[in-house]
C-alpha cells in the first residue's frame, strides 16, 4: 500500500464517518460539526488530488463562513433535539436493503470497468494562477452571473430576515394578519 | 495512486448520505446541512476528474458550486428564519401550509 492510499483511506474513513454521524445525531450542532469535520476531511483529500488552492477555500468559504453561518442560526433559532417521527414499516423493510444492493452493485460496476490508471498525486497542481486565468478569461461571463447571482441572494436574505414589523418589509407581515 | 474510482465511489457515498439525511432528518435546519452534503459530493468528484484527465476548469467549476451554495446558505437560512418567526418550529412535518 502505497501512502497515497493509506492517506486517501484515512481521510475518506473521516469523511464517511463524519456524514453517518451527522445521520445519527438528533442535535443539530452535532450534526453542524460533524459535517465540519467531513469538509475538513475533503480538503484533505483535495490536497491529495493536487488541488491545494481548492483545499484552502474549501477549508475558508465552507468550513469557515457557510459553517458559521449555520451554527449561528442554530443558536439563534435555540434549536433543540429533533422529533421523531415513524416512518413506514415497508419502507424500513424493503428501502433499506434495496439501497444497500443498489450502492453495492454501482460501486462494483464503478470500481471494475474503470480500468487501472490512478489519479496522480500532485500530477496536475491547481495554483491559484492558472486557476485565476481560467477564471477571468474563459469562464468570465458564468464569474459575473456569479456575482450577480450573489447580490440578488444578498438582498434576498436581507429582506427575508427583516423584521415583520418594518412598513413594506418581510413576507412574514401577510401571515400575522 | 490511487484508481479514480476510489475517489467515485467516495463521493457516491457522501452524495447517498447527503439523500438519506435530506428524506429523513425532520429538523428543517439538518436538512439543509444534508444538501451542503450533495454539494461537496459533487465538488469531490469534480476534482477527482479534474485531475485524471488534466482539465483545470473541474476546478474552476467547484468555485461556482461554492458561490452557488453560499447564496442557497445565505437565503435558505433568512427562509428558516421567516419560517420559525410565523411558526415557532423548526419541525419540517408542522410547515405544511401548501399541503393538500
Amino acid at each position: 500500500m502505497s501512502v497515497h492510499l493509506i492517506l486517501f483511506l484515512a481521510f475518506g474513513i473521516v469523511a464517511v464517518a463524519g456524514a453517518v454521524n451527522l445521520l445519527v445525531q438528533r442535535h443539530p450542532i452535532n450534526s453542524a460539526l460533524s459535517l465540519i469535520a467531513v469538509m475538513a476531511a475533503l480538503s484533505g483529500e483535495y490536497l491529495l488530488l493536487g488541488a491545494e488552492f481548492v483545499a484552502a477555500v474549501q477549508v475558508i468559504v465552507y468550513a469557515g463562513a457557510i459553517m458559521v453561518l449555520f451554527v449561528f442560526v442554530i443558536m439563534l433559532l435555540n434549536a433543540g433535539v429533533e422529533e421523531q417521527t415513524k416512518g413506514s414499516r415497508v419502507a424500513l423493510l424493503f428501502g433499506v436493503p434495496g439501497m444497500l444492493l443498489g450502492s453495492l452493485l454501482v460501486a462494483w460496476v464503478v470500481l471494475k470497468h474503470s480500468g487501472t490508471e490512478a489519479v496522480m498525486a500532485g500530477a496536475m497542481p491547481g495554483p491559484p494562477k492558472a486557476i485565476a486565468d481560467l477564471l477571468f478569461h474563459e469562464f468570465l461571463l458564468p464569474f459575473e452571473i456569479t456575482s450577480i447571482l450573489i447580490l440578488i441572494a444578498i438582498m434576498g436574505s436581507v429582506v427575508l430576515a427583516s423584521k415583520p414589523s418594518v412598513p413594506g418589509g418581510g413576507p412574514a407581515k401577510k401571515v400575522n394578519d | 495512486m490511487v484508481p479514480l474510482s476510489y475517489y467515485l465511489v467516495l463521493s457516491g457515498i457522501l452524495f447517498a448520505c447527503g439523500v438519506t439525511g435530506f428524506l429523513i432528518k425532520r429538523n428543517i435546519i439538518t436538512i439543509f446541512m444534508s444538501i451542503e452534503l450533495m454539494l461537496n459530493g459533487v465538488n469531490l468528484s469534480f476534482v477527482a476528474f479534474a485531475a485524471h484527465w488534466h482539465v483545470l476548469a473541474g476546478q474552476v467549476f467547484v468555485f461556482f458550486v461554492m458561490v452557488v451554495a453560499a447564496a442557497e446558505a445565505a437565503v435558505g437560512l433568512a427562509i428558516i428564519i421567516a419560517v420559525y418567526r410565523t411558526r415557532e418550529t423548526l419541525n419540517i412535518d408542522q410547515v405544511n401550509l401548501l399541503k393538500l
